[in-house]
């Protein structure tokens, strides 16, 4: 089943044609890479499923992209809804000035949910979901601050989790942490698999081989390749690819 | 990135060194048989420890190159392909070696005639090319050549087969000599084993260069 879908998209910042006729389709539970030097376009493609570009003055879209077969871009839709099932993480931790307990809550209570039996039971299970329950459960009226950053991106992870979405778009989501930080968050990508589908943007080639199912290659605002990440990465069709993700780009 | 080249570069010049030595271990061996030639064949036998400690040493770089640069695409293919090929090599090697022991033993002056009967001289020369046309098809980076081995090994296998029938001739008119003719036989085994070593060989290569898998597909057909 296709979640996610990108039809003939163009998108400029003002003058800049950052995104030049994306073609793509993301099915359910999958986990999608997008790969690609810096500026190529991968982000702004990924922002473009929750809307998160809508922001930036003088940006202009054609085409269209779909989530579940409708059309986010359409007058009917709501925004806020639609970040209610398409959640973002993005690359440096941003928990708010808030308890951890309050930072999960925090989507709940902005979408009127008071039953705070729900919203306890909500946070636990994003909470384990995230991989950080046993982490913080003893400590869960504490500062978000007091957390490594690992722990910080996790407990923005469950945040996403929280308000229950279908899609998870993630912005070089363990680009600022170390290692064992790292394979945590991949950890959770993977199991997480199950129940979301899953975009990430990375620089990490090994990163992108390792938790997605299927990697799209971007230059210069183009979608050069999108395949099977095993195929991409033991034999891409295109030689831009190759280059790339050798190390011989440029 | 030149240097991950450089790197890659010289892992595949240690394995083209390899098939230097091999090369030449198996045209020895192939002198110390058929010119008997025993200095030559104790020479052969020496030089074994050198092929061993090539095996080792390309299968150690092969295994840091992944764990340091951990290739994909393209490079993976090449550093995937000189294992299995330095693998190869080094099994070619301890077959000259096992036909230089065999040089060594045989004292046989009736053995001469057969030899020349079964073409175990034709078998050698065809293997000895198929081991150079895989070498330069690596070096050269260029399968539509090398896929004619592949025709070659045809004819090795039907050469093998050509023998067998007349050692076991020899063997029916020399009941005597059938000891020294199974080792004749083995031996030719070893020389029809080498042609399919070097057939697979020039799967792993084209496996590098054009990312497509031959074995046991019948694609060489």
């Amino acid at each position: 089943m296709i979640k996610l879908e990108a039809k003939g998209v163009d998108f400029y910042y003002s003058d800049f044609h950052a995104l030049k006729n994306i073609n793509m389709q993301i099915e359910s539970n999958t986990v999608v890479a997008f790969i690609g030097p810096s500026g190529c376009g991968k982000s702004t493609f990924l922002r473009l499923f929750n809307r998160m570009n809508d922001l930036i003055d003088g940006t202009r879209l054609t085409g269209q992209c779909l989530v579940d077969g409708k059309d986010i871009y359409d007058k009917n839709v709501y925004v806020d809804e639609l970040r209610t099932k398409v959640g973002m993480v993005f690359q440096k931790p941003n928990p708010f000035p808030k308890s951890i307990y309050e930072n999960v809550a925090y989507g709940l209570r902005v979408n009127g949910v008071k039953d705070e039996k729900l919203i306890a039971q909500r946070i636990e299970e994003s909470l384990r979901s995230a991989a950080l329950w046993d982490e913080v459960k003893d400590k869960l009226k504490k500062s978000a601050f007091e957390l490594s950053g690992g722990q910080q991106q996790r407990l923005c992870i469950a945040r996403a989790l929280a308000i229950s979405p279908s899609v998870l778009l993630m912005d070089e989501p363990a680009s600022a942490l170390d290692p064992i930080s790292t394979s945590k968050i991949e950890e959770l990508i993977y199991s997480l698999k199950k129940n979301y589908t899953i975009v990430i943007v990375t620089h990490n080639m090994q990163q992108a081989a390792r938790v997605s199912d299927k990697t799209g290659f971007f230059l210069l605002g183009e979608l050069i390749e999108y395949n099977d990440t095993k195929k991409i990465f033991l034999n891409p069709d295109k030689e831009a690819t190759q280059n790339y993700i050798t190390g011989r780009f440029g | 990135m030149k240097h991950l080249e450089d790197e890659l570069l010289a892992l595949r010049d240690e394995v083209l060194n390899m098939w230097d030595l091999v090369y030449s271990q198996l045209e020895k061996a192939k002198s110390a048989l058929l010119e008997n030639n025993k200095e030559l064949a104790y020479e052969v036998i020496s030089r074994e420890k050198r092929v061993n400690a090539f095996e080792l040493m390309i299968d150690s770089d092969c295994e840091n190159h992944i764990a340091l640069y951990s290739p994909v695409a393209i490079d993976l293919r090449l550093v995937l392909s000189l294992l299995k090929i330095n693998s190869m090599l080094e099994r070619i090697g301890d077959f000259a070696e096992g036909i230089a022991r065999f040089a060594i033993d045989t004292n046989n002056p009736r053995y001469e005639n057969l030899i020349k009967d079964i073409q175990v001289e034709k078998l050698f020369d065809a293997v000895l090319g198929m081991l150079q046309d895989a070498r330069i098809a690596l070096e050269n980076e260029d399968t539509k050549d090398a896929v004619r081995l592949f025709s070659q090994d045809d004819m090795v296998d039907d050469l093998y087969k050509q023998s067998l029938i007349k050692i076991a001739e020899f063997i029916k008119e020399n009941p005597d000599c059938a000891l020294d003719c199974i080792y004749l036989a083995i031996l030719d085994r070893k020389l029809e084993r080498i042609g399919d070593y070097c057939n697979n060989i020039v799967e792993e290569i084209v496996f590098y260069i054009d990312a497509k898998v031959m074995k046991h597909c019948g694609l060489k057909k």
